[in-house]
Formats: structure tokens, sequence, C-alpha cells
């Protein structure tokens, strides 16, 4: 086996790293392409600071462990879970919520096809589920129905919505990946 | 969720000095596991030194091994071309696991270093040897149909829950970490510990102490490789059973095979046992068969897990079969 406990190479001189928090400190976060600064304590998730600071509630908060999916947005471009996401650990780098997806009045095709297939009931996993699909389409994971489902179980549905939002998944696929 | 406070490092030897001199704190990567335990006062630190901003993502390929840098996603690494055709077992280990939003918070180190998901561990009312050294083990005579059949100890029976470990223990990949003094590298097979009388020490690093990489050596026969995990659900579940296998053969006879458990074994278990048997037998289902039945022969069930025992031997050859 090829195993070797540390062994010193070269000592290390650096000064400390500056320490924020506990208490409330100035967190400057961009979010559908505005800045924000909030006052918040280091702990606060990203989740808790777009609902409780910046009342943007489109994510919403389903089990606040990592495990549902309703808390997904977009940092980065990529989607994620903003209950396990701090929010101080954002700074720097742009976020997006269901409510920056529309333009102007004009709805993002996913939410449009949402609607349309009738993609949700009571809506409370909605944003999740649409912030979840806008990304899949941009991964490329949505060749056929069997791929939906595989890379949308990250999202859950108390309601059973899945076949409708299946659906509209593969109605934006087609429209905008049609090349006629 | 406790106070805390929150530094960002941007380099490497920052954030293992702060760390290192300050025992209260810990490295905050993909926070996947971090946050969710500090959120249940399961793991309880009162400084996070957030670590995204290393440059560790790299996913190099150098003479003789790819180097998986330590904060590389799970989905990029799964994404990559050179894990894809080099180490299929890895890209398909990597994209069983968690959901697609947590792949790409999660991290190759980080995912290394998650928590067992045993219940009692996560409850801090309950009995955890893990949690609470010396406290006792709730799972013992508790619900512990998810729990390990090998590699158990009268203090633990937790399941390793990483299906990447599974799929890099079978390719034995070495973990490279840096500490204020220097540098250390480990097998994998050094890297998890099996619980024995201590349960709460998992692996062997020192508070500080910072994967950098993950190294990988070449491989020619993982090309035929494969990771099939068997759960409850399809889909966004934990493995209560999987395989790693890679599998070579030369005129109908086995020439290389690399087989690694999942889901059943307080580490991510190398069943070097069912390779020496297969090695130079036939390619067919009685001889993986035998091989998987002499890996169980120690298995220590409960009676709530004792189906894990038949499943794990089934998946064996199944995983196999489809590589024969
Ligand atoms: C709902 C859910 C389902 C999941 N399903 C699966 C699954 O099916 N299969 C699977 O394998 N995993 C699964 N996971 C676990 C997930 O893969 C891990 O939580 C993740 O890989 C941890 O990586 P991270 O970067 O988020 O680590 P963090 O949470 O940031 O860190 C984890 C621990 O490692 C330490 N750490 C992190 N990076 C380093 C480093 N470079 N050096 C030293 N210490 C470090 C941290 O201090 C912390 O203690 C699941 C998680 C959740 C929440
Ligand atoms: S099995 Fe291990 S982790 Fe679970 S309660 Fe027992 S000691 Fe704790
Ligand atoms: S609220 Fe974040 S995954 Fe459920
Ligand atoms: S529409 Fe009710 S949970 Fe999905």
């Amino acid at each position: 086996m090829t195993t070797q406990k540390p062994t010193a190479t070269r000592p290390t001189d650096t000064g400390p790293l500056p320490v924020r928090g506990p208490g409330p400190v100035p967190v400057t976060l961009t979010v559908n392409g505005a800045e924000h600064r909030v006052d918040i304590e280091p702990r606060v998730s990203l989740l808790s600071a777009l609902r409780d600071s910046l009342l943007l509630t489109g994510a919403k908060r389903g089990c606040d462990q990592g495990t549902c999916g309703a808390c997904t947005v977009h940092v980065e471009g990529r989607r994620v879970l903003a209950c396990l996401t701090l929010a101080i650990a954002c700074e720097g780098r742009p976020i997006t919520t269901v409510e920056g997806l529309a333009d102007g009045d004009e709805l993002h095709p996913m939410q449009r096809e949402f609607i349309a297939c009738d993609a949700f009931q009571c809506g409370y996993c909605t944003p999740g589920q649409i912030m979840s699909a806008v990304a899949l389409l941009d991964e490329g994971h949505a060749s056929d129905d069997d791929e939906i489902r595989e890379w949308m179980s990250g999202n859950l549905c108390r309601c059973a919505t899945y076949p409708h939002i299946t659906a509209a998944i593969r109605a934006v696929r087609d429209t905008t990946s049609d090349p006629s | 969720m406790r106070p805390l406070t929150y530094s960002r490092a941007s380099a490497v030897a920052d954030a293992v000095h702060a760390v290192t001199v300050d025992p209260e704190s810990a490295y905050l990567a993909g926070g996947t596991t971090e946050i969710d335990l500090l959120r249940q006062d399961v793991l309880t630190p009162g400084r996070l030194v957030d670590i995204n901003d290393l440059p560790l993502t790299g996913i190099e390929e150098t003479r003789g091994a790819l180097v998986i840098g330590a904060l590389a996603r799970m989905s990029d690494v799964a994404a990559a071309p050179a894990v894809r055709t080099r180490y299929p077992l890895l890209a398909q280990a990597l994209e069983a696991g968690a959901s697609a939003q947590l792949r790409h918070m999660a991290t190759m180190g980080g995912n290394l270093l998650q928590r067992v998901r045993c219940g009692y561990f996560r409850d801090t009312e309950s009995p955890c040897n893990k949690r609470r050294p010396g406290s006792g083990c709730g799972a013992l005579t508790g619900v512990n149909r998810g729990h390990a059949v090998l590699g158990t100890s009268e203090h633990c029976i937790a399941t390793h829950p990483s299906d990447a470990a599974v799929a890099l223990t079978a390719l034995d990949a070495r973990v490279h970490t840096r500490t204020t003094a220097g540098h250390g590298a480990y097998h994998i097979d050094d890297f998890f510990l099996l619980p024995g009388d201590t349960p709460h020490r998992e692996h062997p690093l020192e508070h500080g102490e910072l994967i950098t990489s993950i190294e990988i050596p070449d491989t020619p026969t993982a090309r035929n490789s494969t990771y099939l995990k068997v759960r409850d659900r399809a889909s966004y579940e934990f493995a209560l059973v999987s395989v790693a296998a890679t599998l070579q053969l030369e005129q109908g006879r086995i020439s290389g095979v690399r087989l690694a458990l999942g889901g059943v074994a307080t580490k991510p278990w190398r069943a070097r046992r069912a390779e020496r048997l297969l090695l130079g037998a036939g390619a067919d289902r009685r001889a993986f068969a035998e091989a998987a039945r002499e890996e169980l022969a120690d298995a220590a069930p409960t009676p709530m897990n004792a189906f894990k025992v038949e499943l794990a031997q089934r998946a064996v050859v199944r995983a196999l079969e489809s590589l024969a």
C-alpha cells in the first residue's frame, strides 16, 4: 500500500483569515440581476435570505434538509438547493429564482408549458420543479421520458403531478430544439 | 441552527492554517452534509471556513493516473470525458447518487467525508457511539434494516453511504492531503476505518488536514466496468446494496477483476476474497455465485437486514454477468 502520513515539506507563514459573524454582517447578493445588501448572520441559508430578507417567496421551504427540491434555485447558472446553501457563501455568485425567469410580462416557456400542461395542483413544489426543469434542458438530459424522470428525481411532488411535469418539459424541449 | 462565524479562504495554506489552529472550526465545501447536520445539531462547529474558492477543481490526466481536485463537483466529474471513458463505474456511481441539484453542489472531498445516514446518528436524543462516544448504539437493537452486515462491531453497524467511494475503492484510488506541516497521501483502503472500538474515528485525517485531490491510477481493465445500485426507489435514494465491478477476459477466463461493495459494510468494501477466487476462473454464473458467497461468508446480519446477504450476492452475480 502507498499510504504516507503527512511529512513536513515546508512551513506555512500565512496570516489569519478575516472572521465574520456570528452576529449579523452585511452581505451582498445578486439576485435576478439586481444587487441587494442584507444584514444577516452567517448561519442564514440562502433560502431564508431570499424568503425572509428579500421577500422573494417563490423558492419554497419543504424539508429544509436537502431531500425535496422545493427550494431549487440557480447559482452561477446551475440548479442547487437553497436550503443547504449559506447565503453568505453566495457573495459574488449570481442567483436566479423563479421570480427572475419571466421577461417582463412574458412568461418563460417553461412557465407557460406548466400552465398549458396542468403540471401542478397545490403548487408548493412548482417553483422548484420549474427551476429544475429549466436547468435540466440546459444540461441536455431530456432525451426521453425515462431520462427526464431520472434527472428530475430531486424534485418531489406530493400531489403526484409527475406525468404532467414530464409533458411540460417535453413540450419546451420540442419547441426550443425543433430546427424547423 | 447554532450561531456561526464564517471565513472564506482563497489559498490552500490559509484554509489549512485557519482550521488547524481552531478546534471549533470545520471546512465548508458543498455543504450538503455539513449544513444539513449543523441544522440537526449533530455537527457543532462554531466556525466554517469556506473552501469553495480554492483552486482544487481540476480533473487532470497525468502520467499513469487521473487526478481529481477535492473541490471538483460530483456532476462535473461524472460528465468529464476522461472519467466516462476510462472509469465508467465511477461516472455511473456518481450519477446514481443524490440528485442533480445535490451533485452540482457536492464535492469529491466532501463525498468521501460525508457522514452516515443512520437515523440514530442524526437524532441527537438517541444514543450513538459515533456522535457521542460511549453513549451506546441505538441501531444495534433498533431499526437497522439499512445497516451493515460486514465490518461491523458491537459499537457501530452503520453503513458507509457514499457511492463514489465504492467505485474509488475498486480503483485503488489515493487520497492526497495538506496539513500545516506538509503533504499526506492515503491508499483508499487505509482511508476508511472500521468502527471497532472507536466508531467516532472514520478516517485517519487530523483536525485541519485538507483533502486536496483524489488520484486514480490507470486501470485499463476499468474500461469494461459497471456500478450496480439496488435501492428502495428507482432514483434519489441511498443503496441497500451496490457493486462496483471491472472485468477482463482472455479466452473465456477471467484475467482481471475488481470488485467493491457498497450499502452492506461499515466502509466501502473491497471484495478481495471474491477477486482471488475469480481470477483465472471461467466467466460463468456458477463462478460468480461462488465468489459472491465466499465474500459474504462472514456476514453478521441482524434479523432486519438479513436480506442483504442474499441481495448482495445476487447483485455481484448480476454486475459481473453484465460485463462478461
Ligand atoms: C438528500 C440527500 C441524498 C443523498 N444521496 C446520496 C447518494 O445516493 N449517494 C451518495 O454517495 N451520496 C449521497 N448524498 C451525500 C452527498 O453526496 C454528500 O453530502 C456530499 O458528497 C458531501 O460533499 P459536500 O461537498 O457537500 O461536503 P460538505 O458538506 O461541505 O462537507 C462534508 C464534510 O467534509 C468536510 N470536508 C469537505 N471537504 C473537505 C476537504 N477537501 N478536506 C477536508 N475536509 C473536507 C467538511 O468539513 C464536512 O465535515 C446525499 C445527500 C443528501 C442531502
Ligand atoms: S450504528 Fe453507528 S451511527 Fe448508528 S447509532 Fe450505532 S453507533 Fe451510532
Ligand atoms: S427545502 Fe431544500 S430540498 Fe427541501
Ligand atoms: S403540486 Fe402539490 S406538491 Fe407538487
